[in-house]
């Protein structure tokens, strides 16, 4: 067994959310300068101009890029091989998320209770995904979520019957339905399978994919081509103001499912697709 | 792009000079709000009371701003979703309010009370934080400290960029843009 100690893992934690919320991925980037040739919406290019810029000046003064920094989703992978001492592995984790929102002059937005809305002042908790894994690492990846982009997912119990096309047609109608709200470009995370909660998670965890780094399946990685050729045809462009760049990218993640049910669930994102990784 | 330079607050002849798709760099004094200010306000209109601000001719910002950094004036400021704000827009357009300045599209309501008291709905990057907050001079508190970054602030702005969404006349470009680039199979 190796020893990790809890307190290594408050640390990175603190390093990642402040990381995430700063540095804006390479992927996303790239994404947003090939779109930017390709939009030809004057206004539109306008907008992927400024969120370039915009990324560049959160990375060179360590300010956050959207003002929304996120319910803090911290996915971890624990190795099967591995025992944590000092302290409890959930403490450690809220620890790390105090830590990095504080330090890190991060918005606190989230609230003690959905209905009486007490704000927790220190972004605490976080939601905390744990995956026990072979091996004798952590892994551990933050992603800031924010409320506009994840007020406009969705999750449908379709029919078997329904197939690809039922798929297909509900992630297109989702973020028709979304229009500007989400702050396009996009990105689309899809789960297909599985159960009601099984189904959102698997679309959530499609969000940490690299950008247009296709599903190794070939058929869901047409499935995805396809999703993004409809999606982009339909005018809403970035921010909403017309243009062929409703998204960047869409990634599906997919899980057995039962002979009665096809779930689907789309977890959208805003163009401030976050997400930092470390293995202890 | 061609900017149009409008200076804050507005009167109703600035008003009637935007049209939706106008891109502008706004100068001057505009106020922020969101959920919980614009709650606070619509309980006072209705109960009579005086506002803690003169909304007359006023710009309202959707804004929950990060913490400022030591020796910042803000903190990153980029809009929120307006939607959430259409339940108490017409009321305070009807209290004199000329803008307001978020995201995402509003309902028949609030572009109606545009139209019929002089108003305008802009919208800023969403995410473009770090870069709006540079047209950030100056902020204070003026209303409702503890709601923290739910607060009203007075900004002091210059050049803030935005596009006109909803203009006096009743148009709107997320309708229009989409119509325009939209390709039907």
């Amino acid at each position: 067994m190796r020893e990790v100690n809890v307190s290594e893992i408050t640390s990175a934690i603190a390093e990642l959310c402040m990381d995430a919320n700063f540095n804006l991925g390479e992927d996303v980037l790239n994404a947003f300068k090939s779109a930017l040739e390709n939009e030809p919406s004057p206004t539109g290019k306008n907008v992927l101009q400024e969120l370039i810029t915009n990324a560049e000046i959160a990375r060179d003064e360590k300010v956050p890029m959207c003002q929304d920094t996120g319910f803090a989703v911290v996915f971890v992978e624990l190795g099967q091989d591995v025992r944590l001492v000092g302290g409890n592995l959930y403490d450690a984790i809220n620890e790390g998320v105090r830590k990095g929102y504080g330090e890190g002059y991060l918005r606190k937005s989230i609230v003690s209770d959905p209905i009486k809305r007490v704000n927790t002042k220190d972004n605490t908790p976080a939601i905390i995904h744990l995956d026990i894994v072979p091996g004798d690492k952590v892994k551990l990846t933050v992603a800031p979520k924010g409320g506009g982009s994840e007020n406009m997912s969705a999750v449908k119990m379709l029919n078997p019957s329904d197939g690809a096309r039922g798929v297909v047609d509900f992630v297109v109608d989702t973020v028709s339905k979304a229009g500007s709200n989400p702050c396009p470009p996009i990105v689309i995370g899809v789960g297909i399978g599985g159960t009601f909660e099984k189904v959102a998670y698997l679309a959530k965890k499609a969000l940490l994919r690299e950008l247009n780094q296709p599903n190794p399946d070939p058929f869901y990685a047409e499935m995805e081509k396809e999703i993004l050729e409809k999606v982009n045809k339909l005018g809403i462009g970035p921010q909403g103001y017309g243009g062929r760049t409703t998204a960047l990218s869409v990634a599906i993640e997919t899980f057995p499912a039962h002979i009665a049910s096809m779930p689907a669930a789309v977890n959208i994102n805003c163009h401030a697709a976050r997400h930092k990784e470390r293995v202890l | 792009m061609a900017f149009k330079k409008i200076s804050a607050p507005l009167s109703d002849d600035d008003v009637m000079q935007l049209k939706a798709g106008d891109t502008v760099l706004i100068s001057g004094v505009i106020y922020t709000g969101r959920d919980a200010a614009h709650a606070k306000l619509v309980e006072l209109i209705e109960a009579g009371q005086p506002l803690p601000v003169d909304l007359t001719g006023q710009m309202i910002y959707y804004v929950g701003p990060s913490p400022a950094k030591p020796g910042a004036v803000i903190g990153s400021a980029g809009p929120t979703t307006s939607g959430r704000m259409d339940a108490y827009t017409p009321q305070l357009l009807e209290k004199g309010l000329k803008a307001c300045i978020g995201k995402g599209s509003r309902n028949q309501p609030v572009k109606d009370a545009l139209v019929k008291y002089k108003g305008v709905y802009l919208a800023a990057t969403g995410g473009a934080a770090a870069l709006l907050a540079k047209t950030i001079k100056k902020a204070e508190v003026v209303a409702y400290p503890e709601l923290g970054a739910e607060a009203i602030y007075r900004l002091e702005v210059e050049d803030f960029p935005a596009t006109v969404i909803n203009d006096a006349y009743g148009n709107d470009i997320y309708e229009e843009g989409r119509k325009q680039y939209e390709i039907k199979d």
